[in-house]
């Protein structure tokens, strides 16, 4: 074994597969994949296993870390709790598909600058999930902690709370938090 | 009370945040060649007893099944100095979660769903898996963890403690704990023309290399080990684990290459954790508060398997002033999972005791916590009697009260009310010693000006690659961006672990003293260099094998606030800060990312983890991410992080000391101490969640 990136070819159907499988479409940053899967392979796994998309993680499998937190169709969800088949036709961004060319999305560039991670493993994941996060605040969605009085039609403010509290579903072992938190609130000005 | 947010943004950027912010680093599960099959452990449902058949027949019609290994049919294997490392050899069962076969598959699917039907017969034997202070099989160990001595004593305890004005006899215990790295444990092996080449989630590939070559009797070059990208470890990775063993077997068994990843909620029985504890201090002072005795005596398990001793009362060796002293460790071997290294072991379990005791004792003297270490300051340390190479506490103290608005703290317990809210603040001494491995490394100088240093490091988030690359660069005395790294493979130069905060002193020796031989050695030269350019290798065992005159140890102290909710029993820190001494700082980017990092699992160690053995089925309840509550980013605040200047010229060449563990150190008690002033409330049993608080804030 080469120590080198290599992948199965995509769309390949699994040798000795049962015939519980299925070919669907999934619109992933931008390009139309089509695969065919055993039905009980999660999103995670399509998007880690078939199409060689690794950046997001596997922490949990069980929707309690967010290190497989991507886009779907503009939605930050955990993608190891939804089934490949249950997305098709859904437009998926992953944290590969985040930048533009060399040219990192604002988010990502304020983690590496804020210094937001450490082994990077749930890093993806925080960044996906803070992509969604800036646009959930603009759209004025409220969470726990925003006052109540505030006006319900303009954007929310993201105070550093405002963050802790939107990003806690995205584990980070190493302790990133104060960073990320920093990050977040860079990428958002 | 506040104190300005020090953010810096200096030192070095970490080398592959690139990578790591776009999804291109590859981790060992990110590797999976063509044609590689599937494994899937499957772990014993009995705490004890033998395996007397498995039903292996059913799950191979299956189709995609390729394989059911067990003690029956699986590869033997030869020595390992570990035991939890000597898979499927045999039908005992340990403890429940020792893995009893694997499963190998076409798909993770498949695989998956074979080794959940896989029927498995036992004959069960009864369990004993609950530790107790007077557990009639406890022992005392030759060792603890580290090759410490089990027991030490100086003086005489005993008198000096009876006769002492003051006295302190407290008794704290604490869960077992888990490490959960954000990346469970994987292996992806492919055996090849009598090789073995595995992708492993490891803090060390050298090591990894060494013991498969001896677990499958290979020679070491015939087999290679990669570990490019680690999501964290914290010591659960710092030894081989199941994953490398398992896979390596099931490729050698099917032909194919074959990825193995543990599912989260089986690492709380294969990868090792933090084995809970029972330590009893008591502390013998004068009137003023200076100490006398001291004695500091630990009960812990350890599994059937291998004896692992934390050596929780190890720091009290080292920390105050005690002319009378007795520190000593106690175990019992039981039908538990095999505990092992967690972040700090010996410093973070004993110093959250030690240093509640000193806060016990604080409030028995009357004396400001702060002062009151101060005044323990002793002139060399004590349990070995070597003058320290350095010793910064007192500055750390200081420096630490000073930002915190320490000063003029009411020392009175549980009299700050906001509300349905109680307030107070808490402080903790931390310190972890210096340690040093021997280490190869290569320095290399190209034609085209370009500079590559290759040393098999791990980086499992610590900014290896980074600073191991402003090492070279200073040495040769060039610019940093015409340096390159290499680490996280056992091709490269042999390395020692990422662990006991050793990885950059010990990484980072032998590349300094490759890259100063390679700096001579082009001084030496002139005209252009021939184009392969010139190597040079140095290797530090002669350096790191000298025992130091000196006794070596970073300090820190750490203040954290608290606010505790009369009506939930809810403990929330508001304010989090340390201040270390630790030797020279190489990095103040990632630097700062470790001391916040290890002070965040200090702040989970004091409030929310905490692993609960079940006596009726013998194993861990916390088994995932949503029972084992690590903390979450809304449970920390904006935690500071700062360091005072050391020169210490009996270190290493670059006069630093590690700094990976000892943010967890001191930070549990600190926060404990705070819960005390803020409620008047002492409770000695981590971790202090609102069930155990809150009966007694009514
Ligand atoms: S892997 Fe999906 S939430 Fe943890
Ligand atoms: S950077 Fe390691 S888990 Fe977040």
């Amino acid at each position: 074994m080469e120590p080198v990136d290599r992948t199965a070819p995509a769309g390949e159907t699994p040798e000795g597969a049962p015939e519980a499988v299925s070919t669907l479409t999934l619109r992933v940053n931008g390009t139309a994949r089509t695969l065919t899967v055993d039905n009980r392979t999660t999103l995670l796994d399509a998007l880690r296993d078939h199409l060689d998309l690794t950046g997001s993680k596997k922490g949990c499998d069980h929707g309690q870390c967010g290190a497989c937190t991507v886009l779907l169709d503009g939605r930050r969800v955990n993608s190891c709790l939804l089934l490949a088949v249950v997305c098709a036709g859904a437009s998926v961004t992953t944290v590969e598909g985040l930048s533009d060319g060399d040219r990192l999305h604002p988010v990502q560039e304020a983690f590496v600058a804020r210094d937001a991670l450490q082994c990077g493993y749930c890093t993806p994941g925080q960044i996906c999930s803070a992509v969604a996060l800036l646009h959930e605040a603009a759209d004025g969605q409220p969470s726990y902690v925003t006052p109540p009085e505030r006006s319900p039609d303009g954007p929310v403010s993201l105070t550093p709370e405002e963050i802790r509290e939107r990003m806690s579903g995205n584990i980070c072992r190493c302790g990133a938090y104060p960073n990320i938190v920093d990050a977040i609130e860079e990428a958002a000005r | 009370m506040t104190s300005q947010l020090v953010r810096p943004t200096t030192g070095a950027v970490r080398r592959d945040a690139r990578q790591k912010v776009t999804g291109e680093a590859r981790y060992a599960v990110d590797r999976t060649p063509p044609g590689c099959l599937h494994a899937c452990p499957v772990p014993a449902t009995v705490a004890r007893g033998r395996v007397t058949a498995v039903h292996a027949e059913a799950v191979l019609q299956r189709p995609g099944v390729r394989a059911v290994l067990t003690h029956e049919n699986a590869p033997r294997l030869g020595e390992a100095d570990d035991p939890t490392l000597l898979l499927l050899q045999d039908d005992r069962v340990p403890h429940r979660g020792w893995y009893v076969a694997v499963v190998v598959a076409d798909t993770p699917e498949i695989a998956r769903e074979a080794a959940e039907v896989l029927d498995v017969d036992y004959a069960v034997e009864d369990h004993d898996v609950l530790l107790r202070a007077d557990h009639p099989d406890l022992y005392t160990p030759e060792e603890a963890n580290g090759g410490h001595p089990a027991v030490r004593e100086r003086g005489d305890f005993a008198p000096a403690f009876a006769a002492s004005p003051v006295r302190v006899d407290a008794t704290y215990s604490m869960s077992a704990l888990h490490n959960h790295p954000m990346e469970p444990h994987a292996s992806t092996a492919r055996w090849e023309d009598g090789g073995l080449t595995v992708y492993d989630s490891s803090q060390g590939a050298s090591t990894v290399r060494d013991v498969l070559a001896g677990l499958f009797e290979l020679p070491p070059e015939r087999v290679t080990v990669v570990s490019a990208f680690v999501g964290g470890g914290f010591g659960s990775k710092g030894t081989p684990r199941p994953p490398c063993v398992l896979a390596s077997m099931a490729s050698r068994h099917t032909g194919r290459p074959v990825r193995l990843v543990l599912p989260r909620r089986e690492l709380a029985a294969v990868v090792g954790h933090r084995a809970p504890t029972v330590q009893r201090v008591r502390i013998g002072a004068s009137e003023e508060g200076v100490i006398s005795a001291l004695s500091h005596e630990v009960v812990t398990q350890t599994s059937t398997v291998k004896e692992f001793v934390e050596q929780a009362a190890v720091p009290a060796r080292a920390m105050y002033t005690s002319p009378h002293s007795f520190t000593g460790h106690r175990v019992v071997a039981l039908d538990v999972p095999s505990p092992s290294w967690m972040r700090a072991p010996g410093e973070a379990s004993g110093m959250y005791a030690l240093e509640s005791a000193m806060d016990e004792l604080a409030g028995a003297v009357g004396v400001d916590p702060v002062e009151l270490r101060l005044r323990n300051e002793p002139d060399a340390e004590p349990d070995s009697g070597k003058p320290f190479s350095s010793r910064g506490l007192a500055d750390c103290l200081r420096e630490g009260a000073r930002r915190f608005g320490w000063e003029g703290r009411d020392p009175r317990p549980g009299v700050r009310r906001d509300g349905d809210l109680l307030w107070g603040t808490g402080v903790a001494s931390a310190t972890y010693p210096v340690l040093l491995s021997p280490c190869k490394a290569s320095a290399h100088a190209g034609p085209d000006g370009l500079y590559t240093v290759r040393v098999d490091a791990t980086d499992i988030g610590t900014g290896a690659r980074t600073v191991l690359a402003q090492i070279a660069a200073e040495a040769l005395g060039v610019p940093l961006d015409s340096v390159r790294v290499e680490l996280g493979s056992s091709v490269l130069p042999d390395a020692p672990v990422a662990g006991g905060s050793s990885g950059t002193g010990s990484w980072g020796w032998a590349a300094h003293k490759a890259c100063t031989a390679l700096r001579e050695e082009l001084a030496g030269r002139s005209g252009p260099l021939p184009s392969e350019g010139v190597t040079v290798e140095a290797d530090t065992e002669e350096e790191t094998g000298q025992e130091s005159p000196y006794a070596r140890h970073a300090f820190g102290a750490h203040f954290a606030e608290v606010r505790v909710d009369t009506v939930t029993g809810e403990v929330r820190v508001s304010r989090l800060l340390g201040v270390y001494a630790a030797g020279r700082i190489l990095n103040p980017r990632t630097a700062r990312s470790q001391f916040i990092g290890g002070m965040t699992m200090g702040l989970g160690m004091a409030l929310t983890e905490h692993s609960t053995m079940d006596p009726a089925f013998g194993d861990y309840t916390e088994r995932d991410l949503a029972s084992y509550h690590v903390p979450a980013c809304a449970d920390v605040p904006a935690i500071e992080a700062h360091w005072v200047e050391e020169h210490d010229p009996h270190l290493n060449p670059m006069g630093s000391k590690g700094i990976g563990e000892i943010g967890i150190v001191g930070t549990a008690a600190a926060i404990a101490n705070a819960v005390h002033h803020a409620t008047g409330v002492r409770l000695r049993d981590l971790p202090l969640t609102p069930d155990r608080l809150l009966p007694h804030l009514r």
